[in-house]
């Protein structure tokens, strides 16, 4: 119960942050200046105040009542299957199901494949985007044009792309035949340890657009004066990027990096669509090891494995948050 | 002027700030040209595959399996090389023909009824997140309390989710309400989905609070202010949204695989892949027709889906 109150004041003290910042950005925009926060004090009798209650939940409830029938519930529901041997026994095993899982080949390659594209292509990602929107925020030519064609896979569906990979990255493919022709060995990519490199290609291809284009925004929200006087300062253009935009560009780095990594996953759907439900082994993701779960119906393993993920993600999320926290921390308020 | 005599020690340091200044103005010139020649190469590798994608769809399917027939060959037969055969790159078709959809639109009607299961699946999904989720986010914004504020971390948390989390709640709801195999699988999810209320109430929250408190004093209902000052002033949050959760269900496939069973079920997005050699002349048009839509909603809506994305950045997740 402690616990619980320290997470709440947590949420609090991290929403109010929020807040803050909002206001902030939206100081600049608004007609009638920085915005209050939206404490609304009905204090005049007690009646109203309960129509107000009861009005601002009714805002609230098709969706709370959705998300917990299809989300929150259903979870609770796996949390449990998790710990019992069977959904029909219901007898209570502890943690004999993730016992289970851990031990488990396929699991465990497809964790290890999923973790290890995560941690190549996140921060790939990141780091790229970063600096192509560094690049295009530099004051060349053609900006929007750019833009326009750097978001743009990002509307190509999947399934329209992934034909043309396959010309790409098949065996007689063309990357192998330009390979060739400058003496290059020829690689069949998706059937062979190369095959992750592919993936990273395309998922890069995917994402830069959309991070690029946070990166930009960001960047052009560092106050000017503050870099003029750096400038004054005879600050290097080095200088002034990790001092100060590095600063300001912290809360967009994690953001960046929490939609990468939630992308990362989404990435099997390239990967199914391309090799089907057993591709070559450095491929198999989670979702494949879910998929050939379900034929199964081993819910046991099914929700032991969702736990494991979740809570890996929430881990990895709460790290992230306190990084930011600390390095991010002056500039804000 | 001419009165004042600057110590020579000083002018050789104007003399030395002018010069530096002058080399700085020529590396930044020269790093202009550097970055827009990087920038140009990512574009063209960006836009290559989708620019084959529309042209190759021109092609008459003999020219087509000259070209890539050694890919799609050697994918059915089960890992059988040819060797000897590769792979044209070709842009610009030798012919150009329209034989291909005139085939996927008037022929084969499987393509068009997959088609016809996407727009069923995105367009009532669109609609009703987006006013379920522009309720709630008006229920967060506007008031405050500690219970909706670790509501909405819930919320937050959930939208964080990978879908190979959700997807085992998913799957056991549907079977409880016994509408798996059925489109109902698909849409209540995402009717659901708490990624659009993330996102719209950190745009409400920007409406100065004035506003909507000058409304409530000239007796305005609370529905009248979500209706008539919320609603338009969220406009251009809502087009940016809209566009970002159809890019999403457009392209689902995993919900899809593991909900249905029933192929008949599945939006075009799964079924292009179970396209054999026969048929790649086939796939390329149907790819672009799949492709139309997006396009068509991106050209439209680019600026605000740039905007979107903007205000994503701002905040922490």
């Amino acid at each position: 119960m402690e616990k619980l109150k320290k997470i709440s004041g947590n949420i609090s003290e991290m929403t109010e942050k929020l807040n803050r910042a909002l206001r902030r950005n939206a100081a600049g925009q608004t007609v009638g200046g920085p915005s209050k926060p939206h404490n609304l004090k009905f204090n005049k009798n007690s009646k109203k105040n309960l129509r107000e209650t009861l009005v601002s939940w009714g805002f609230l409830l098709p969706s709370l009542m959705g998300v917990m029938t299809f989300f929150v519930l259903p979870f609770c529901v796996v949390v449990f299957y998790a710990l019992v041997n069977n959904p029909i026994q219901k007898e209570f095993v502890g943690l004999f199901n993730f016992e289970r899982v851990f031990t488990n080949n396929a699991f465990r390659q497809a964790a290890y494949n999923t973790f290890k594209f995560s941690i190549i292509a996140v921060p790939l990602a990141v780091v790229l985007s970063l600096f192509l929107a560094v690049v295009m925020e530099s004051g060349i030519p053609f900006k929007s044009q750019f833009r326009s064609f750097f978001l743009s896979p990002m509307m190509v569906p999947i399934a329209s792309i992934v034909l043309i990979w396959q010309v790409l990255f098949h065996f007689n493919g063309i990357v192998n035949v330009v390979g060739m022709y400058f003496g290059g060995p020829k690689i069949d990519w998706l059937k062979s340890d190369k095959a992750q490199i592919v993936i990273v290609v395309l998922f890069l291809w995917k994402n830069l657009g959309y991070n690029m284009i946070l990166f930009m925004a960001a960047l052009s929200s560092v106050p000017k004066d503050l870099i003029e006087v750096a400038r004054l300062e005879s600050a290097t253009d080095g200088q002034i990027f990790w001092n100060i935009k590095m600063r300001y560009l912290s809360s967009t780095i994690l953001f960046v990096t929490i939609m990468s990594l939630i992308n990362s996953f989404k990435v099997f759907r390239e990967i199914y669509l391309m090799t089907g439900d057993y591709p070559y082994k450095t491929l198999y993701m989670m979702q494949h090891f879910m998929n050939n779960t379900f034929a199964s119906v081993d819910y046991q393993k099914l929700s032991a494995s969702a736990i494991l993920m979740a809570l890996v993600i929430v881990v990895l999320m709460l790290i992230m948050f306190i990084t930011e926290n600390r390095y991010g921390k002056d500039i804000e308020g | 002027m001419a009165g004042i005599k600057l110590p020579t020690g000083e002018a050789a340091f104007y003399e030395k700030a002018i010069r530096k200044a002058r080399r700085k103005r020529k590396i930044y010139k020269y790093g202009i040209i550097v970055g827009t020649v990087i920038c140009a190469i990512f574009a063209v590798l960006f836009l290559l595959p989708t620019i084959l994608t529309i042209t190759n769809s021109f092609m008459s399917s003999s020219e087509i399996n000259a070209n890539y027939g050694a890919v799609f060959k050697t994918t059915d037969t089960g890992g059988k090389v040819f060797i000897s055969k590769t792979v044209n790159l070709k842009f610009i078709p030798d012919i150009v023909t329209f034989n291909q959809y005139y085939t996927v639109l008037f022929k084969s009607p499987e393509y068009l009824v997959k088609f016809w299961n996407s727009v069923i699946y995105v367009g009532p999904i669109l609609v009703v997140q987006l006013i379920v989720a522009m309720l709630a986010s008006y229920g967060f914004a506007r008031y405050k309390g500690r219970v909706r504020e670790i509501i909405f971390f819930l919320y937050i948390i959930m939208m964080l989710m990978p879908y190979q989390v959700t997807l085992v709640p998913n799957y056991l709801v549907s079977s409880w309400l016994g509408i798996l195999d059925t489109r109902w699988a698909i849409w209540l999810p995402g009717f659901f989905s708490p990624f659009a209320v993330f996102l719209l109430t950190k745009f409400i929250r920007r409406i100065p609070a004035e506003v909507m408190e000058a409304a409530s004093i000239d007796g305005a209902s609370e529905w009248q202010i979500f209706s008539h000052i919320c609603v338009p002033l969220c406009k251009s949050g809502l087009i940016s949204i809209a566009i970002l959760v159809f890019i999403d269900y457009w392209n689902m496939v995993e919900q899809p695989l593991i909900l249905l069973s029933n192929d008949e079920l599945h939006p075009l997005s799964v079924f292009l892949s179970k396209i054999n050699a026969g048929e790649i002349s086939l796939a390329f048009a149907v790819a672009v027709i799949y492709l139309v839509p997006p396009l068509l909603i991106f050209l439209y809506g680019e600026e605000y889906l740039i905007e979107g994305i903007s205000y994503q950045g701002g905040l922490k997740g």
